[in-house]
């Protein structure tokens, strides 16, 4: 069960992986791979399980079946003391940004920094500055998250997400409830942040610009099958996919006949 | 149009090769009632069934989606009887709405069977859910137990100023409305002791009877009802929101636990200031009870509180500070655990705020029944 994966560039594997509330069964049999350093898009049509197949990389939601690898490790068996190890490696960004609301910007970036690190009161602030600073929210310290709007919550959230620079960074819907350019920001963000910090970057979206932008892998549910139905890089998937339902997505709906390019 | 033409009107017309045409004509409106089907299903199943039927909407006036439904309605029961409907002489804003509701079919099991689930079925999902929420509560109470050893192992992660915060929150910022009923509390004990006293003369005994009432039982039990239903509910909401927006789910994916930095804070913050609002109650309930003693039956307030003083024991004044600290981690345990168990619905944040505020009454009334017994076997 636990066996060495193959290729030592893999950063995540999810083997055999089925969800499940219950008797209800939400995908079967998930099995891709995820390369360090890559942008890895999970996409596919609404509820099929996108952000729960997320939940469950983060160990929020124990598996029906099925085991999430990080590097070597097994993530699902582990004990909860290594878990929670496992976990500070992580950066998330949830759907509603998630920020803690009775705490400024700033507290909400160090918090992290004063539990796991040894840095001091003065130190913390300094870097949490230079988080917000990153995501374009110098001088925004002393808000709370009420007092910002939608955009910069989710910006505030990723700046919190990197507070400790973990090597995954997990986007829940990134886009959700964003205008198309604070969601055109928001990509252009995470691309050069997975650029300049190396991080593997896990994002689940339906949002085609975004997939096309800065996808380089994905892995698409079918929601009809409840099974993974393909995946690959997003343009290729597009271009040359043999599942039509695949296609017929990444062409908003076309039918992926010749010509038909967005 | 110089005549108003009626509203919703339906005739029935035979062709010779054995079609049935519809007529429908003047305003179909969505705020009248909707006509009635039977006579349409009466000329489908009828001696001659139709070979086809045919819908005319020649002198249809306005419409709405009243048009639609009924138009549906009568596809449906064509379409039971294999009866092609010829919708081409409608209008095709009609037309093209209703090929738009019948675009996608019904989805293979959506429809949720709405069976009545019978008594005994009812009885045992309630026990299975009443056992499962019984063991949760355990499961709760046994993290709870372990973090509170954490905390005094200074190994508990929470931030000492969001302590200081709630303290604040659930001891100063209730003085106002512990004053309030405790001193109306101390008042009507007064009331009714006066009333059976002053028959035999003895309206000094109300002081004995506030004061001991007050300090032993009463203070504490009515200062947690009112932190029940003030912090209890509001524990249970903000966790319940907190899991909501996700905030819960950010600090455990962020290894800290929720458990220590947020339940920890509340409990403790509740058990601390639960003693000291009781001791307040006491004396605001005294003095209830002196105003009526003073103002009602003319005895002078020295009188009055020495007769307080020689009644009421030190061991009285513990043991309703005991009794108010034992209610003040009932409620904050009631309200966490509701809290955390909260779904992710804002009707499910209602839910566990209503089921915090009874749990912690019952478990209050329950503790309270029991010390009772229990002072009473140990002759405090």
């Amino acid at each position: 069960m636990t066996e060495r994966r193959p290729d030592s560039d893999t950063h995540i594997t999810v083997r055999d992986l089925t969800m499940a509330y219950g008797d209800f069964v939400l995908m079967r049999d998930l099995n891709f791979e995820v390369k360090r350093g890559e942008i890895f898009i999970i996409m596919g049509g609404s509820g099929c399980g996108k952000s729960t197949l997320l939940r469950h990389m983060i160990g929020l939601i124990e598996p029906a079946k099925g085991e999430i690898f990080y590097e070597d490790e097994n993530f699902t068996l582990a004990d909860a003391a290594r878990k929670e190890e496992m976990l500070r490696r992580f950066g998330i960004l949830y759907q509603s940004g998630a920020l803690w609301s009775s705490m400024t910007l700033a507290e909400n970036v160090s918090l992290p920094l004063g539990e796991f690190t040894g840095l001091n009161e003065k130190e913390r602030r300094e870097v949490a500055s230079l988080k917000l600073a990153l995501v374009g929210l110098k001088g925004f310290e002393d808000y709370y998250p009420y007092q910002i709007s939608g955009g910069m919550q989710k910006r505030a959230g990723l700046a919190r997400a990197m507070a400790l620079d973990p090597e995954v960074l997990f986007f829940d819907e990134p886009s959700a409830g964003l205008d198309p350019i604070s969601s055109k920001l928001l990509d252009d963000l995470i691309k050069e942040l997975a650029d300049s910090l190396g991080s593997t970057v896990v994002v689940v979206t339906h949002e085609l610009a975004s997939i096309f932008a800065i996808g380089q892998n994905s892995v698409f549910l079918d929601v009809e099958t409840r099974s993974m139905a393909a995946s690959g890089p997003p343009k290729e998937l597009r271009d040359q996919s043999d599942n039509p339902t695949v296609r017929r997505f990444l062409l908003r709906g076309g039918n992926g006949a010749p010509g038909e390019a967005l | 149009m110089s005549t108003v033409p009626a509203l919703g009107e339906l005739t029935f017309r035979r062709t010779p090769d054995a079609e049935l045409v519809i007529e429908i004509s003047g305003d179909w409106r969505l705020h009248e009632a909707l006509p009635d089907l039977a006579p349409v299903e009466a000329e489908l199943v009828g001696a001659a069934p139709p070979r086809a039927v045919v819908v005319d909407a020649g002198g249809l006036g306005e419409w709405d989606s009243s048009v639609l439904v009924f138009l549906s309605s009568i596809s449906a029961l064509a379409g039971e009887r294999g009866v092609p409907v010829d919708r081409r002489a409608l209008p095709v804003g009609i037309q093209r709405l209703l090929e738009l509701a019948e675009a996608v079919p019904e989805k293979e099991g959506a429809r949720q069977a709405e069976a009545e689930a019978s008594l005994l079925e009812r009885i045992g999902t309630r026990t299975i859910s009443a056992q499962e929420s019984f063991v949760e509560m355990l499961h709760f109470l046994g993290d709870a137990t372990l973090t509170f050893g954490k905390m005094l192992r200074r190994a508990a992660r929470f931030r000492r100023s969001d302590l200081l915060m709630l303290m604040q929150q659930v001891g100063a910022e209730a003085v106002g409305i512990v004053t309030l009923i405790s001193f109306l509390v101390g008042l009507i004990l007064a009331f009714i002791g006066a009333a059976q006293l002053q028959q035999f003369g003895a309206a000094i005994y109300v002081a004995d009877l506030v004061g001991i009432g007050m300090v032993r039982d009463v203070a504490a039990l009515m200062t947690a009802i009112v932190m029940a239903g003030r912090t209890g509910a509001a524990y249970a909401a903000e966790l319940g929101s907190m899991k909501v927006t996700q905030e819960i789910d950010a600090l455990t994916t962020m290894g800290i636990s929720p458990l220590e930095f947020l339940v920890l804070p509340r409990i403790v913050a509740l058990v601390l200031m639960m003693p000291l609002l009781t001791l307040y109650a006491d004396l605001v309930g005294v003095l209830g009870g002196a105003f009526v003693g003073v103002t009602m039956l003319d005895l002078s307030i020295s009188a009055y509180m020495q007769e307080t003083a020689s009644a009421v024991s030190v061991l009285d004044l513990v043991g309703g500070m005991f009794k108010g600290t034992v209610y003040g981690a009932l409620i904050a345990v009631a309200g966490c655990l509701r809290g955390m168990q909260s779904g992710t619905s804002s009707s499910a944040v209602g839910v566990a705020t209503t089921s915090a505020v009874v749990t912690a009454i019952v478990w209050i009334i329950s503790a309270c029944g029991a010390f009772a017994v229990l002072f009473y076997a140990l002759g405090i």
